[in-house]
């Protein structure tokens, strides 16, 4: 058990190259921390600092208030999964799993290596695979034999290296799973780096978004959904990410304020309307479930938002739910930004297509015009010059991951209480 | 793509023909020498291929007949240096193969490029000055003077070789090992020897080929039997008497020596484990 402290930490390649530049985390001790980003962000690199693989070029890296920075790995005391697993393809199951007891020689008898390898077989489902070798294992088996490697040795903390990248979805959320109530159960310092914004809101107390080795924002993943710090996270986190509408807010002829966009005047109220009044242009960032059919919506809850009318161009039933799709005319002054976004996000794609969740009985097909009502309170408006969210409460926010944190503790309590029945 | 894979009723004869000339090519004088091995001394001289009468009296002649002393103290020579040297050059070359394939260091290019250089480079043109040097600091005639020049034509292939091991191998094994708590020592013991040991293995049999087939040092810098291996002394056999040739002999002789160099191809067949690393990383 222990606090992680990142103290403006950077790594600069030989070439000069920053891939991560500045980053300040502080870790508390049995904390579960996601760092997440595209590829290239940093977050790898930034893990294998922590763990000691990669030098330091400065800043400060701290293991409960020890500085760690000139530790080789070894002395670090953490356990580490790699995302290839890196097992010994020429020990078993069982010596993979003791291998770290091995190392430390003395510290452990033939009987504890025996009963610790057994016990984390035993939560791992892998007893009756310990005399195999890992070839003949399968993917989420070979899996779990990094993870029991990493939770003998009762580390100090655990680090994932996108440990699920090689599996397929169905195994991914099963062991996402796994992975979420071990470290529930075990409650050691945990840091978990991976490029899936699914993993990163499931598993993480709280999120780190990194992008080009900078840190966005981080926080706990309600907080990041409802309260982005900027236009990067707004789109990295969600799934399908956030519609970007470009607008101008402007006092409508009835007097009340308004953001007129290509889909027409879409009504707001008054603290977010006066977050964008002034600017040239703005981008109004609208989850896809903050559209609702308008034919669906209680009368009482129609006046907190506001209705225009679209054409959808097609539509995609998914069971559960069911996404419209619109195509509107892109506002020129904002296509570079919109651009430089979906390159961030390593999707090629300029987004010029709102994406509307609507009600899994619905039955409007693409071509239909149809009236979409918007929930208005919870617009976002983004400044497209420097991407910053105009419209952030960071009081809501913080008190967001207050909350989480609150939860956290008390999950913890429980799971604590179990263990001593 | 199909007519690219399966071959064509043409091209099965074309390949199995040149298959056959390859073939003739490289074992008929083996099997001539096998042949001769086993032919009276009167047969020798007789242009039939198979002997006339087979018999045994060559083996006899160099296990426990006139030549047996000749015979076999060459072949402990052999073995001892060619082992010794076998064991050094894949070591050294372990080590060696290891940091170029792992570590950044200034001058990889160059060790690498300067092994080259020297397994290309022409042993005769060495073995002259190496004969004077030799002599001069006295290691002329014994085993360590075969040794060192032997290292010189194994290290550069053995260090060529394990380096395109070690590069194959997934540094990560090496990583994990280290956040588990070993030293890069340890890493490099525990984690890495055992994958590369394929590896060392082909490199060793490479290497010990090469020793054990050098004929030049063997008979510019030995002298005498204490030191002289096998592929050299077969110069010194002797025929029974002054006007008659050693053939039968000196065949018999090569026959045994080539039998090790048979045993290890084909164990060293066997050993090409391609499995090995399977499961190590994603699969």
């Amino acid at each position: 058990m222990a606090s992680i402290t990142m103290k403006n930490i950077v790594k600069e390649y030989d070439d000069g190259f920053p891939a991560v530049n500045d980053i300040s985390i502080d870790i508390e001790d049995g904390e579960f921390v996601i760092l997440v980003g595209p590829s290239g962000c940093g977050k790898s690199t930034l893990l294998r600092m922590i763990v000691g693989l990669e030098d330091i070029t400065s800043g400060d890296m701290l293991i409960d208030g020890q500085r760690v920075n000139d530790k080789p790995p070894r002395e670090r005391n953490l356990a580490m999964v790699f995302q290839n697993y890196a097992l010994y393809p020429h020990l078993t199951v069982y010596e993979n799993i003791a291998f770290p007891m091995r190392l430390a020689k003395g510290k452990f008898s033939e009987s504890d290596v025996e009963e610790k390898v057994q016990k984390a077989a035993g939560m791992l489902e892998l007893t009756e695979h310990l005399d195999r070798k890992p070839a003949n294992l399968s993917g989420g088996q070979r899996q779990r034999v990094a993870m029991g490697r990493a939770i003998v040795r009762e580390a100090n903390a655990f680090l994932f290296d996108e440990p699920l990248s090689n599996l397929d979805a169905k195994l991914r959320g099963q062991m996402r799973a796994e992975i979420s109530q071990l470290q529930r159960n075990l409650n050691t310092t945990s840091v978990y780096v991976t490029h899936d914004q699914t993993e990163a809101m499931t598993l993480g107390d709280r999120v780190a978004v990194l992008k080009k080795g900078l840190l966005q924002q981080i926080a706990s993943p309600r907080e990041l959904y409802e309260q982005p710090a900027n236009l990067f996270v707004a789109g990295f986190i969600g799934a399908p990410s956030m519609n970007f509408l470009p607008g101008t807010v402007e006092r409508s002829s009835t007097g009340s304020m308004c953001l007129n966009t290509p889909l027409g005047e879409i009504e707001l109220p008054e603290h977010i309307a006066a977050a964008g009044q002034g600017k040239d242009i703005v981008l109004a960032g609208i989850r896809p479930e903050f559209f609702a059919e308008a034919s669906t919506v209680d009368e009482h809850k129609r006046g907190r938002g506001s209705v225009v009318t679209a054409e959808l161009t097609h539509v995609e039933w998914l069971g559960n739910e069911q996404y419209g799709y619109i195509s509107y005319e892109n506002d020129p002054r904002v296509v570079d930004t919109l651009q430089s976004l979906a390159q961030d996000m390593d999707s090629d794609d300029l987004r010029t297509q709102l994406v509307v969740a609507l009600d899994a009985m619905s039955r409007v097909r693409g071509g239909d015009s149809t009236d979409l009502w918007v929930d208005t309170r919870r617009i976002h408006l983004f400044d497209p010059a420097t991407g910053e969210n105009l419209t952030r409460d960071a009081e809501a926010g913080a008190e967001l991951t207050r909350l989480a944190a609150e939860d956290r503790k008390r999950e913890r309590e429980m799971s604590a209480a179990k263990a001593q029945k | 793509m199909a007519s690219s894979k399966r071959l064509t009723g043409r091209q099965k004869i074309g390949w199995a023909v040149t298959t056959v000339l390859v073939l003739l090519y490289a074992l008929f004088p083996v099997a001539a020498i096998f042949a001769n091995s086993f032919k009276t001394q009167a047969d020798l001289g007789n242009p039939t291929f198979w002997p006339a009468n087979w018999t045994l009296t060559h083996y006899e002649m160099i296990f426990v007949g006139s030549a047996q002393e000749l015979f076999l103290t060459s072949l402990r020579n052999s073995i001892g240096i060619t082992l010794i040297a076998t064991f050094i050059a894949v070591v050294l070359a372990t080590l060696c193969a290891y940091a170029i394939a792992r570590l950044n260091f200034p001058g990889k290019r160059i060790i690498l490029g300067a092994a080259l250089a020297v397994s290309i480079f022409p042993v005769i043109s060495v073995v002259t000055p190496l004969f004077n040097l030799w002599r001069t600091i006295g290691l002329y005639d014994t085993w360590l003077g075969l040794i060192i020049p032997y290292l010189s034509l194994t290290l550069p292939i053995s260090i060529w070789t394990l380096s395109a091991f070690f590069r194959q191998i997934p540094w990560d094994l090496e990583q994990a090992a280290q956040v588990d708590g070993a030293t890069q020592w340890q890493a490099f013991r525990k984690a890495i020897i055992p994958l590369a040991a394929p590896g060392v293995f082909t490199t060793a049999i490479l290497a010990f080929f090469i020793a054990w087939n050098d004929f030049v040092y063997g008979i510019s810098l030995t002298s005498t039997e204490s030191a002289r291996p096998v592929p050299a002394a077969l110069a010194f056999f002797q025929g029974a008497s002054q006007f008659e040739e050693p053939t039968g002999a000196i065949s018999a002789a090569a026959i045994v020596v080539t039998i090790p160099v048979v045993i290890l191809v084909l164990l060293f067949q066997r050993r090409i484990v391609s499995g090995l690393t399977q499961g190590a990383v994603k699969g």
